[in-house]
């Protein structure tokens, strides 16, 4: 493994207010990885992620993709260097079709996001659908986003966060809210991912089983610290671990 | 202007600054608590004076009664505010937010025709303050009391209303469902009360302004409007639901004019200024400025960010309009244009007038509904595209050149107002819009050599081939017509998905890699360019201008077609713009009280179909889609 | 498809029914009567006490006339669409009204275009018969130039050195400070100095403004202000003493419609334009006062006078003409002459300009009122620049 990781992440820090969220994280994920980022509620998961994908800015240190510094780009640029993500509270676009959704991600990558007169619903609608279908949500293509139960709208993400091709996917909590059957399914779809295309996959999770059932790699977050970043068995062994977090559990 | 009497200017600012105060807290108060935009706070305020002038008559002379007459008429308007939410806002919590701002609309025309039934045409001015009605010299300059009573008057209610806010029960109450409405409602609120409470607290704060400006200003009947806009803007300038915030604004704005008065024509680097004149737009240009720097006010909090909860109705934009839409505007297209074959001459000109009131409400409506994103301010394109067009005109250009000019130079206006624009979000940004045309208006106001001045600019005919009514007709239709055909097709390109999805949730959509700015920046620019070709094509049908052509009451009439119509309704400015035009122009031949009639078709209209005409007609026929299956 | 029915319905509704038979001879009217009712309301009743007499007396060419009147809602877009309904729809035989000065200048150029009379009765602007002046409009009123002359020759009397001048910021307004600073100048033996207020239309600060002035030590004032504006003026300068030893000049303070409504706090002393109803006792002034007060038991404003001055204006175009004729209408009113219930009055044939005159005369309270006194009437015709001036100003056919 010559190639540089594709996502590194080297001494972040972030405060709001003086509540330092992260202090002098560092990790990599590599192609083909499916990395998970675990901690209690408030540990600071989701400040990197958003230190990632440029939501915010880091007050300290850098995040490399592919070997390229990226540090400050707004998410805008991230996504179309190759970043797609979810949100821990799904964010999709409520006025539209769960089609036109993936559409407009699809026009937006393609560069196709501001033509005036062409039309844009139904313009790619059988790459959407491939999408669709790969989110295990084909059925639901011309349901009203707004409308659709919270478990269907991360899917809805998913698709979403595919549409560009990502070499990195950052997903938030992709399964709260869903029925067990249905969070190994999401899974499965990201472990493919993985496994099939290459794509760096980074996923925050509450559900332990979930965690050691998928993950490849462990890092494990407590108020802004990593304290463990290890395979699932290792992580599983530390004390620190079980200290801090697992005990709680 | 010496040292001391700066310091009396700035004494004089204080007290014209606690009169505002007392204006503006009360719809601060009132925004913060229940988000209406309330446009009727004026007419309270106006109601306040006339009434303390009634009471003051029938009470008679001193001091018990002159300040009974004052009780008396905040108490009567706090009643009025009560009335105004219990019957009509409180049945339209539910509606797109700025339907509210329709209804006081209606309110506010209402009021202004009652108030001249009730107390003639003729000022009242009222009787001077028994013991407040001598002057106090200072450094050898006679104040008046009664501003330096004024002067106490603001700090006094900001420490009550602060108290109110922050130590009692009610106050609790008031900030959590300022915060957070559904938490205040999870913690058993009982908001109904709550919210006739503080329109009753807020009215009677309004009543009670108008009570104390009565000595200080005959009570007339164009107070409603010349105060609404000033309480908005120390309102926003202080952070909506700040009333300290509110307070410092007032104190600002009524520094800053006093000053300008004060400095007088000055010559700076050889040119004289003439600062007085800058009172025309003093707080516009203030809430410019603090905007630019905080877009939140200055001591207002960030708006909660809202889960996005989108309308059902917010679905049909979305639709491409299926076969039978387009069939039906081919038809209605068809039948327009045979519309000089069958109708008499003004009809062509009504016909006319509602064709660019469409396009410059379809404009707005394209920034507001797939935008999301208000404009008070939306006349300013129409006006710098009429006077673009006009000013070309007479510089010799051809009527076609001038004609397309008017796009161009009002998209120049909305690329220069959009960049500071986007940076802010809700009535923030809708204020801004306002402060821009304001500040628009005021320029060509002045500047006689160039724009007219306050008589504006005559003699834009178009040429012979164009110069019947049913030509220019034709020709109208044929230019609104396109221009319809062409934003509707944005509207539903791929920038049109994308400015949907930015407002949708920019979050994701900035995930996906749309730049949310510059698309909300590029809809600002194109919004003002349509906007811009209805003012030319206005300017042609008129044969002249003036500065009314970007005031606020011709933003205010495009708001409320395009919310008449239906926000969300593709044929919505059609419809609002036709329902309105023809409503004004038949109400005003059969009766006086048109004003008033008018109001209350608005209030009929919006309580009837909260999703405006559009809406309710979308719903006479069945779906052609499935939203939920 | 319902969206259609509807709209054809509508449409057909509107279409209207034919003419009634044209026996009578319709004025066309339109003024702001929402936005300036103070003014506008008196005026009103002018009109039709002028259309009463008329028409009592056989109405004119045989015929009646029948006033039909418009609200413009104060601005010129909607100006202009009333306007083309009483040409197009309404037939009139000519246009007649209005009040801002925008308006009244939008309907001269939309009178030109469609070649139809219009007698603007109120608006003030010295544009509308000179700059923006055309074949088809003529004024009734003395403008604002004519009305800041009349008081040039009392204020360059007292030989004050120091002016302040305080407007409403608006073409009205401004006008007036050029003409009265310009002819100041003209007169006066050494250089005069001015300084000046520009305050927004109805909403003067008062305070800062009074002591602006106070500061500024000047001699005498001229101000422009009325209406709110100048009821706020007055009581702020009063308490704070800027009219103290100071000789102070007001346009159109004088008319009734904002002297009475300051009552017994009306100034003393000033020298105002306007209209003392109720010590002008001509022949022809008492007829239409005492008609004025029987028929609606209230004492007559200008407003009046110009509503009824109006409407015998344009029988008399009439009548001179004998035809409704626009052309020939345009022709009988250069040179016109008409009895007002301010003397007899002529339409100039040079810029189409009334000589209707205004009192001019200095205030003072009786009863609690405010009223003026030591009045004079001002005859317009003198207060006009020379021939060759005006035709300087007028551009070419
Ligand atoms: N925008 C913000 N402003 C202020 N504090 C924040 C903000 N976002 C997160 N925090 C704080 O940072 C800490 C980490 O939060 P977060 O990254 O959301 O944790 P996690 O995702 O692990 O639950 C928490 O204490 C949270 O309150
Ligand atoms: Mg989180």
């Amino acid at each position: 493994m010559s190639a540089a990781p594709v996502l590194a992440v080297e001494r972040l820090s972030k405060s709001f207010d003086g509540v330092r969220a992260v202090r002098d994280v560092s990790f990599r994920v590599s192609a083909g990885e499916l990395c998970a980022l675990i901690g209690p509620n408030g540990a600071g998961k989701t400040t990197c992620f958003n230190c990632v994908n440029g939501q915010l800015v880091p007050d300290e240190g850098r995040v490399w993709l592919a070997g390229v510094n990226v540090t400050g780009r707004p998410p805008r640029e991230m996504a179309l260097a190759g970043v797609g993500r979810t949100f821990q509270v799904a964010a999709t676009f409520a006025s539209m079709t769960v089609r036109e959704n993936v559409e407009v991600a699809l026009l937006s990558h393609a560069g196709h996001g501001e033509a005036l007169l062409a039309r844009a619903s139904g313009a790619r609608r059988a790459q959407a659908d491939a999408l669709l279908e790969r989110a295990g949500i084909a059925a639901l293509a011309d349901r009203h986003c707004g409308a659709l139960p919270y478990g269907d709208a991360k899917r809805v993400e998913l698709a979403l966060a595919l549409a560009g091709n990502p070499k990195l996917l950052l997903m938030d909590e992709p399964t709260a809210g869903m029925a067990h059957a249905d969070r190994d399914a999401i899974m499965a779809t990201a472990a493919e991912l993985a496994r099939r295309d290459r794509v760096a996959v980074l996923f925050t999770e509450h559900d332990m089983d979930v965690v050691f059932g998928f993950a490849d790699r462990i890092v494990v977050l407590d108020r802004g610290r990593v304290i463990a970043d290890a395979p699932p068995d290792v992580v599983r062994a530390d004390a620190n671990v079980q200290a801090v977090y697992l005990g709680t559990a | 202007m010496t040292l001391t009497a700066l310091a009396l200017q700035l004494l004089n600012g204080l007290a014209s600054a606690s009169a505002l105060f007392l204006v503006a807290a009360g719809l601060t108060l009132i925004f913060g608590v229940t988000r209406v935009v309330n446009f009727a706070h004026g007419s309270l305020f106006m109601l306040g004076a006339y009434l303390a002038w009634s009471f003051g008559e029938a009470f008679g002379d001193g001091v018990a009664a002159h300040w009974a007459s004052v009780l008396a008429a905040a108490a009567v308007v706090a009643l009025v505010g009560v009335a105004i939410e219990a019957l009509l806002l409180k049945r339209l919590y539910a509606a797109p937010e700025l339907l509210q701002l329709t209804a006081t609309f209606g309110v506010v025309l209402v009021v202004r025709d009652a108030a001249l039934a009730l107390w003639g045409a003729e000022d009242k001015l009222g009787p001077r303050v028994p013991h407040l009605d001598g002057t106090v010299q200072i450094a050898g300059r006679a104040i008046p009391e009664y501003d330096l009573f004024l002067i106490v008057v603001g700090p006094v209610v900001l420490v009550t209303l602060t108290w109110l806010v922050t130590r009692t029960r009610f106050g609790t109450l008031i900030r959590a469902a300022s915060e957070n409405r559904v938490l205040a409602s999870a913690l058993g609120v009982r908001q109904a009360l709550l919210f006739s409470a503080v329109f009753a607290l807020g009215a009677g704060l309004a009543g009670l302004a108008g009570a104390l400006q009565l000595p200080r200003e005959p009570a007339n009947l164009n107070m409603d409007l010349a105060v609404v806009a000033e309480a908005f803007v120390v309102t926003v300038v202080g952070g909506l639901g700040s009333i300290p915030g509110a307070f410092l604004a007032a104190l600002i704005i009524g520094l800053v004019k006093a000053l300008c008065i004060g400095l007088g024509t000055v010559e700076i680097g050889g040119v004289a200024v003439a600062f007085p004149r800058l009172t025309l737009v003093a707080e516009f240009v203030v809430m410019a400025v603090v905007l630019a720097v905080k877009p939140h006010g200055l001591l207002g909090a960030p708006p909660p960010v809202l889960a996005s909860t989108p309308l059902p109705e917010q679905r049909t934009l979305v639709l491409v309009p299926g076969r039978r839409a387009a069939v039906a505007a081919a038809v209605l297209f068809g039948a327009l244009a045979l519309l000089p074959a069958v109708v008499d001459d003004y009809l062509l000109v009504l016909a006319t007038d509602v064709l660019v009131a469409t396009l410059f409400a379809a404009s707005l409506q394209f920034i507001m509904g797939p935008g999301g994103m208000t404009s008070f301010g939306h006349a300013a394109y129409f006006g710098v595209g009429a006077y673009a067009a006009a000013l070309a005109f007479r510089h010799g250009w051809p009527m076609p050149a001038a004609l397309a000019l008017a796009p161009v130079a009002a998209m120049a206006a909305a690329v220069l107002l959009g960049g500071f624009a986007v940076r802010l979000a809700g009535v923030y940004l809708a204020m801004l819009t306002l402060a821009f045309a304001q500040i628009v208006w005021s320029i060509v106001y002045q500047w006689d050599a160039v724009t007219g001045g306050s008589n504006g600019l005559v003699g834009i005919w178009p040429p012979a081939l164009l110069a019947h009514r049913a030509s220019y007709y034709l020709f109208t239709l044929a230019i609104v017509g396109s221009a319809l055909l062409l934003l509707a097709r944005i509207a539903h390109a791929p920038f049109g998905f994308a400015l949907r999805a930015a407002r949708d949730s920019s979050l994701r959509a900035a995930a996906i890699g749309v730049d949310v700015r510059a698309t909300q920046w590029r809809a600002f620019a194109l919004a003002g360019a349509f906007a811009g070709l209805a003012g030319g094509l206005f300017a042609f049908s008129k044969g002249s201008i003036s500065p009314e052509t970007l005031a606020i009451p011709r933003s205010v009439d495009a708001l409320v077609m395009v919310l008449l119509g239906g926000l969300n309704a593709l044929a919505g400015p059609l419809l609002g713009a036709a329902a309105f035009t023809w409503m004004q122009d038949e109400l005003a031949r059969a009766t006086d009280y048109w004003r008033a009639a008018t109001g209350v078709v608005i209030l009929a209209i919006v309580l009837l179909f909260p999703q405006g005409i559009g809406g309710a007609l979308a719903r006479l026929r069945p779906r052609r889609r499935p939203l939920a299956t | 498809m319902k969206l259609l029915a509807v709209v054809a319905l509508s449409l057909a509704s509107l279409v209207p029914a034919a003419p009634a038979a044209a026996q009578t001879i319709k004025l066309g009217e339109l003024n702001s009567y929402k936005v300036f009712p103070a003014f506008l309301e008196p005026y009103r009743k002018g009109m039709e006490l002028a259309v009463d007499e008329i028409n009592a007396a056989g109405g004119v060419l045989g015929r009646r006339l029948e006033l039909v009147s418009r609200d413009d809602n104060g601005n010129p877009g909607d100006a202009v669409r009333v306007a083309e309904e009483l040409i197009s729809r309404e037939r009139v035989a000519l246009l007649m009204g209005t009040f801002p000065s925008n308006v009244g200048l939008a309907v001269a150029d939309l009178a030109k275009q469609r070649r139809v009379l219009f007698l603007a009765a109120e608006p003030l602007t010295d544009k509308i018969v000179w700059e923006s002046g055309n074949e088809y409009t003529f004024r009734l009123r003395a403008s604002t130039y004519m009305q800041t002359a009349m008081l040039v020759p009392e204020a360059a009397k007292l030989a004050k050195r120091r002016w302040a001048i305080v407007y409403p910021n608006y073409e009205y307004g401004q006008a007036a400070t050029a003409t009265f600073k310009r002819q100041m100048t003209e007169r006066a033996a050494g250089a005069i100095e001015f300084v000046e207020q520009a305050v927004p239309l109805g909403k003067i600060e008062p305070g800062p403004v009074v002591q602006a002035l106070i500061d500024a030590k000047p001699d005498a004032i001229f101000s422009s202000l009325f209406g709110p504006d100048l009821a706020r003026f007055v009581r702020e300068g009063q308490l704070r003493g800027l009219f103290k030893d100071r000789p102070v000049f007001n346009l159109l303070g004088g008319e009734p419609e904002y002297l009475d409504p300051l009552k017994d706090e009306a100034p003393v002393g000033w020298w105002v334009t306007g209209y003392p109803w109720y010590a002008i006792d001509t022949p022809e002034h008492k007829r239409f006062r005492d008609a004025y007060q029987k028929r609606f038991d209230d004492y007559p404003r200008l407003g009046s006078v110009v509503g009824y001055a109006t409407i015998h204006s344009a029988a008399a175009a009439l009548r001179k003409a004998g035809t409704t004729d626009t052309p020939k209408l345009v022709a009988a009113m250069k040179g016109l002459e008409v009895d007002t219930p301010f003397g007899r009055i002529t339409y100039r044939a040079i810029d189409h300009q009334s000589t209707m005159g205004a009192y001019v005369g200095r205030t003072a309270v009786r009863d609690g009122k405010g009223v003026m006194v030591d009045w004079r009437y001002a005859d317009g015709k003198d207060y006009l620049p020379a021939d060759d001036e005006v035709k300087r100003l007028r551009p070419a056919k």
